[in-house]
This record gives C-alpha cells, sequence and structure tokens, in this order.
C-alpha cells in the first residue's frame, strides 16, 4: 500500500511543523487497540452532536444504552442474545474480507439461512415429533447449507465472469428478502398473517430458562444455545485462518494475489470455497436466530441488519475472531438499548459513524505524526 | 395496461438512476470509488424533502439537496483521498452513515404531508412526435429534461474537453498528470463532490418527483446499489448509463402496473389472483443488475476495456507505479 511513500510535510503552524511520517516498523501490540478506542470516543462525541441536533439529549441516550444493556443479569442475557447473530455475521464477514472478498451479502445469507432452518419445519423435511437430538442438527446443516448457496452464487460470478461481488452479493440480499416474504405471505402464512406457524419445541435451541427448575436464579433468561454455537465457529475459523494451510493460502491472497498466483495458488477455487464457507457462518447466524429466538419465519426480525453490522464488527476487530466475540456483545447492547432510544434511528447512525471513525484512525497506524520545531530538522 | 403510460413513468423513474449514475462516472473516472451512493440519495432525499416542507419551496430543496450530499461525500474524499484508506470499506462506510443520519434527521418527516413538488410540463411540438413524444416529451417532470441535457453535456465534458481529459488523466495515470501540474487530489476532492451532488439530486429526484415523501429506507430502496452497478455495465460511459437508467425504470414501472389488472394477455393475471407471486416480481431489477453486471463484465474482457486503471487506488506522490 503505502509503507514505501517518502516523508510528507504538513502545513507550518507557528513556529512548530506537523510533519508525517510513514511507520517503518511495527506498531507496538497495544497500539491499535488504544486508536480503536479512541476512535470510538470520536464517534460517540460527532454521534452526540448528531442527537442533540436532532432533538435529542446524547448524554441521556448513552447513559440509557449502558443501563439497558448491561444494567441487571436480565438485560445482560438480553444483550447476549442480540450478541449471537452479530457474532455470527461477522465472523461470516471476517473470512471473507480476510481474502480482500468484499461479501456484503451477509444479511442475505443470514436470511437465506433462516429459511433453510423452517423448511426442515415447515416443508417438513423431518416429521414434527422428532427429537431434538435429529432435529437440531438437521436445521443446523439445512441452514449453513443454504447460507453456502447465496454465498457460491456471486463466488462462482466472480471467479467466472468478474463480476464485482459488492453489487452481486448487495443485490442477493434484497432477492432473499423477497424469498422468504413469498413464502410466508403465500404458502407457509398462519392464517393469512404474515408469518408463518410456530416451531414446535423440539424444534428450539435450549435456552438458560429451560434450567430454571434445578437453578432459580436462571428464570426469564433467554439465552440460547446458538451463543455456544457461535463461540464455537469462532474457535474453528481461528484454527482456520491462523493454523491451518488452507487459512495460510486465504491470507496470503489477501494480502498479494500476485504473489499467491506465483505460487501456484488457485485463487478462483479460493474464491467459491471462501464465499461459501463466508455464506454458511451466516446461514448458521440465521438458523441459530431462527430456532432460538423467533421461533418462526417472520421478515422484520429476521431482515433486521445483522448483516450489516457484522461488517462493522468484523472491520473493528481487525478480522480476529477472538475479538469479534468481545465487540460482538458491545453492538448486540448498542442495538438492544437502541430500540428504545428516540429518534430511532440512532444506534444505525452511530454504527456508520463509528465505523468511518475507525477507517480513519487506520492512518494512524500507517503514519506516525511528529511536531518538530521549525528549522531543526530531526 | 397502456404500455406508453409505463414507458413514460419508466422515463421518470429511470431519471433518478440516471443522476446517480452519471455521478458515480465522474467519480470514478477520477479514480476514486464511492459505494456510498445509497447513503448519499438518502441524504438528498431526505434534506430535499425537508427543506421543501420547511421553505415551501421545492427549489430550495433540490439545492440544500445537492449541498447536504456533495457535503457528506467529502468525508469519503478526505479518508481515502488524503488519509488513503481503502476506498471499498470507506464507501460502506459512507452509506451507513448516510442511512443512518437520515433516518435520524428525518425522524418524523414520513408523517409530515404534502409538499409542493416541482413543475411537470409538455414541451410543445416534441410531445406531438408520434410514440416518442408522449413517452419523453409529455407532462414529464422538469428534472426529467434536465436529464436529458445532462446525458450530451456530460460526454462532451468528458471526451470532448480539457477539463474532462485532466479527469481522465487523475484517474488513468496519476502521476503522469502530476508531473504535468494537474493537482491530482484537488480534482479528486472535486469529483467527489460532483459525484455526491448528482447522487443528492438523484435522491431529491425520487422525494420531490417520482415518488414523493419520505418513507425512510425505502426511499432508495437499493436504486443507489443498482446506480453503480449500471456504471460498470455502462462502461463509464454518460451514453450508455443513459441507456441502461431508463430500461431499468421502465422495469420497475412494469413490476408496479403488472399486478393491476385482472386479466393480462388474455389469461388471468396471475399476479393479480396471487398476490404473493409479485415477490418474485420484485426481485427482477435486483436479478437483472446481476446479469448487467454480467454482460459488462464479459464484454469489458472481450474488447479489452476496463475501468480507470487507477481507479480504487490511492494516489500517493513519489511512490512509483500508478
Amino acid at each position: 500500500m503505502t509503507e514505501t511513500s517518502s516523508p510528507q510535510t504538513g502545513p507550518r503552524t507557528g513556529s512548530f511543523r506537523i510533519k508525517l511520517e510513514p511507520r517503518l516498523e511495527e506498531p507496538p501490540r497495544w497500539y491499535p487497540l488504544v486508536v480503536s478506542l479512541a476512535a470510538i470516543l470520536v464517534a460517540l462525541f460527532f454521534g452526540g452532536i448528531l442527537i442533540a441536533f436532532a432533538g435529542g439529549d446524547p448524554f441521556r441516550s448513552y447513559a440509557h444504552i449502558a443501563r439497558a444493556s448491561f444494567g441487571n443479569i436480565g438485560v445482560l442475557s438480553d444483550t447476549l442474545v442480540k450478541a449471537t447473530p452479530i457474532l455470527m455475521t461477522s465472523l461470516a464477514c471476517s473470512i471473507a474480507f480476510r481474502m480482500k472478498l468484499w461479501n456484503i451479502g451477509a444479511e442475505g445469507q443470514f436470511i437465506m439461512g433462516a429459511f433453510g432452518a423452517s423448511a426442515v419445519v415447515l416443508a417438513p423435511i423431518v416429521p414434527a415429533d422428532t427429537s431434538p437430538w435429529i432435529f437440531i442438527p438437521v436445521m443446523i446443516v439445512a441452514g449453513m447449507l443454504m447460507g453456502a448457496l447465496w454465498g457460491w452464487i456471486p463466488g462462482i460470478l466472480k471467479a467466472r465472469f468478474n463480476v464485482n461481488e459488492i453489487i452481486s452479493t448487495l443485490m442477493l440480499n434484497y432477492i432473499s428478502i423477497s424469498w422468504i416474504n413469498f413464502w410466508i405471505f403465500g404458502v407457509w402464512s398462519e392464517g393469512g398473517f404474515q408469518m408463518s406457524p410456530r416451531f414446535p419445541d423440539n424444534a428450539w435451541l435450549p435456552r438458560l430458562l429451560d434450567y430454571a427448575d434445578s437453578i432459580p436464579i436462571l428464570r426469564g433468561l433467554t439465552t440460547h444455545a446458538g451463543l455456544l454455537l457461535g463461540i464455537a465457529a469462532a474457535f474453528v475459523l481461528w484454527l482456520l485462518i491462523y493454523r491451518s494451510r488452507w487459512g495460510y493460502e486465504i491470507r496470503l491472497i489477501g494480502d498479494n494475489p500476485n504473489a499467491a498466483r506465483y505460487a501456484g495458488i488457485n485463487i478462483s477455487r479460493n474464491t467459491i470455497l471462501v464465499m461459501m464457507v463466508s455464506g454458511a457462518l451466516a446461514g448458521l447466524g440465521g438458523m441459530s436466530e431462527i430456532t432460538g429466538v423467533v421461533h418462526r419465519l417472520q421478515t422484520s426480525p429476521i431482515a433486521a441488519g445483522y448483516g450489516f453490522t457484522g461488517i462493522i464488527v468484523a472491520w473493528l476487530s481487525k478480522l480476529h475472531p477472538g475479538v469479534i466475540i468481545v465487540v460482538s456483545v458491545l453492538f448486540g447492547a448498542l442495538i438492544l438499548a437502541g430500540r428504545e432510544i428516540q429518534p430511532s434511528g440512532v444506534p444505525k447512525m452511530i454504527q456508520g459513524i463509528i465505523l468511518v471513525c475507525l477507517i480513519a484512525s487506520d492512518f494512524l497506524l500507517r503514519y506516525r505524526i511528529r511536531i518538530v520545531r521549525a528549522g531543526s530538522e530531526e | 395496461m397502456d404500455f406508453i403510460i409505463i414507458l413514460q413513468a419508466g422515463v421518470a423513474t429511470g431519471t433518478v438512476l440516471l443522476f446517480a449514475t452519471i455521478g458515480e462516472i465522474f467519480s470514478e473516472r477520477a479514480g476514486v470509488l464511492n459505494l456510498g451512493v445509497e447513503g448519499m440519495m438518502l441524504i438528498g432525499a431526505m434534506s430535499a424533502f425537508s427543506t421543501t416542507i420547511a421553505t415551501g419551496n421545492p427549489w430550495l430543496g433540490v439545492l440544500a439537496a445537492m449541498f447536504f450530499a456533495g457535503l457528506i461525500s467529502q468525508v469519503h474524499a478526505f479518508i481515502t483521498i488524503t488519509l488513503q484508506a481503502d476506498q471499498v470499506v470507506s464507501g460502506l462506510a459512507l452509506t451507513f452513515l448516510g442511512t443512518g443520519i437520515s433516518l435520524v434527521l428525518g425522524e418524523g418527516l414520513s408523517k409530515a404531508g404534502t409538499v409542493s413538488l416541482l413543475p411537470n410540463f409538455s414541451i410543445p411540438l416534441l410531445s406531438q412526435i408520434p410514440l416518442l413524444g408522449p413517452i419523453f416529451f409529455a407532462r414529464q417532470s422538469i428534472l426529467v429534461y434536465i436529464g436529458y441535457l445532462m446525458i450530451p453535456l456530460a460526454w462532451y465534458y468528458i471526451n470532448r474537453t480539457r477539463p474532462g481529459l485532466h479527469l481522465r488523466a487523475v484517474g488513468e495515470y496519476p502521476s503522469a498528470a502530476d508531473a504535468l501540474g494537474i493537482n491530482v487530489f484537488r480534482m479528486r476532492y472535486a469529483y467527489v463532490f460532483v459525484g455526491g451532488t448528482l447522487a443528492g439530486l438523484a435522491g431529491a429526484t425520487i422525494s420531490l418527483a417520482v415518488a414523493p415523501g419520505w418513507f425512510s429506507e425505502l426511499t432508495t430502496a437499493g436504486q443507489g446499489w443498482i446506480a453503480i452497478g449500471l456504471v460498470i455495465f455502462a462502461q463509464w460511459d454518460p451514453v450508455r448509463a443513459a441507456v441502461g437508467s431508463y430500461a431499468f425504470g421502465a422495469l420497475r414501472r412494469l413490476i408496479l402496473d403488472i399486478q393491476g389488472p385482472t386479466v393480462l394477455f388474455g389469461m388471468a393475471n396471475p399476479f393479480y389472483y396471487n398476490p404473493y407471486w409479485g415477490f418474485f416480481l420484485q426481485m427482477l431489477p435486483y436479478a437483472f443488475t446481476v446479469i448487467v453486471l454480467v454482460i459488462g463484465s464479459r464484454e469489458a474482457i472481450r474488447k479489452r476495456l476496463g475501468a480507470p486503471a487507477a481507479l480504487g487506488t490511492p494516489y500517493v506522490r513519489g511512490e512509483r507505479g500508478l
């Protein structure tokens, strides 16, 4: 990128001069973290100005977000419920982004994953009285397959026809929404309502409140097993990216596609495979959301923008699966608390501002700013 | 179904895409890929509508749309040109930012009532031409006519004028342009701004002419992304962009109108009797965008045409290569 550029000089300010120099050595390990946190603080500051401009009180909004998401064990559990789908979509984005494949379609792959899991119940693929030990694995496979299919399409279009994956994945997002609308308005509609019938209990992921009889403190806590699926997926993805030969190929293609090509790595094949894995992870998220929270196929809670939040979380976490788990929880909090905040667009806007500030702050990782006294060179 | 009326409305709908696509062509010709079109269009649609409600003057609304969308495009310009960040991620961030800000500042606008719209009129003589007259020149919004003027002007500017030559140089070979004394950084800022104002104009075209009102994210419904797809199909040429825009506009109208009549081509209309089949119709513009991308990409490979050579790469003085 720009590491090799020559030093640039900034404007003269008084007797001091701001000097930008490219960083030649790696910054210390804590440095990116501090820069990211500073970027978030700056983002919250700008967001506060805009909230005030729209007639809200920024301090009350932010205090409300903190209280309504971490205030007690009940809301903390709700925060984890919101964090689960974000965790899976941001894992999905992270593997694709690692290869510099801009999969913006986690939203659509998430929706298709939810559709795949629903089809198992509603088609039905397995009878309604099947044991959950069979039901849930079948739904996981169906959800991941549908997500992978929705990733395969832009993957093969990119590999065969060099079609820009950003636009094709986005278009598939819109198509997936129409697709599930077709099923819930028509085929699977329950009594003309825009939703499918409720799934039978044995197609539900276990939740903490299921064990409230033996452990009373769990009463009312809706955190479900999808969170464990997500954490397991994060671990597998970490092994895959950092500890496997294939992960090395993916990282090499992302960092230097020419070197990868000369090394004999098949880029087309990896494009398709990575898009499918990415889609499968997002599809797993859709499956976990529908069997853990919604329990029926319905458009608004499924197409709620988790795929887009996943992009931001992946970027904020520098594509590292472990960091993604933590950041997903923070964004789960933002979304949970944001539901009650007026005006209603605030969480979306804050996400946008955070992303902008983060990208801008990357500059500080690549350049160092030095203030030098005029006349005294170096 | 009256096809003349559908095509007439389709031209108006296509004008939205036309402005957004030509704006993106300017930005990309200067070497800056701006994926924030959707966000900028929403900013434009929101500020056009709210300004018109506040002042009663739709022209002020159009100006506000162009100004504020241009303003927010400069966020992308600063991040990608000065801070040299990745243009793809920054463009996505701009979409989030524009969507979020327009939702917050547009809160309550959807119930704000009706506004005075931009004038519609027919052009004498031209509207008498059989077939083409009623489609292109009868009872159209003034913005549609501005769109007609913009196509040849944009083509002429890019291909036949000195500033247009500089624009292409900055996008194809910035270090050569720099050596010739063209200020690459200033030019890129300027054309990102032009792209922003045109995206804002596209937003204003929706909220003040084609589908008046503010319907939060559904106001644009992904048209900003379709515009980015059309730029590739158009191979960065305003005339081809116009063809694509009007075709997509007509398709959008056709999808709305095909579900109305009880009888279609002498048969019972399946979309009328089973309304949920209409969801397949709603997929069409997005599916066609993908198809158009396939066609555009194949053709570009065959003709060895391509994107502006420096598209997507920041310009750093003194760095080797482009």
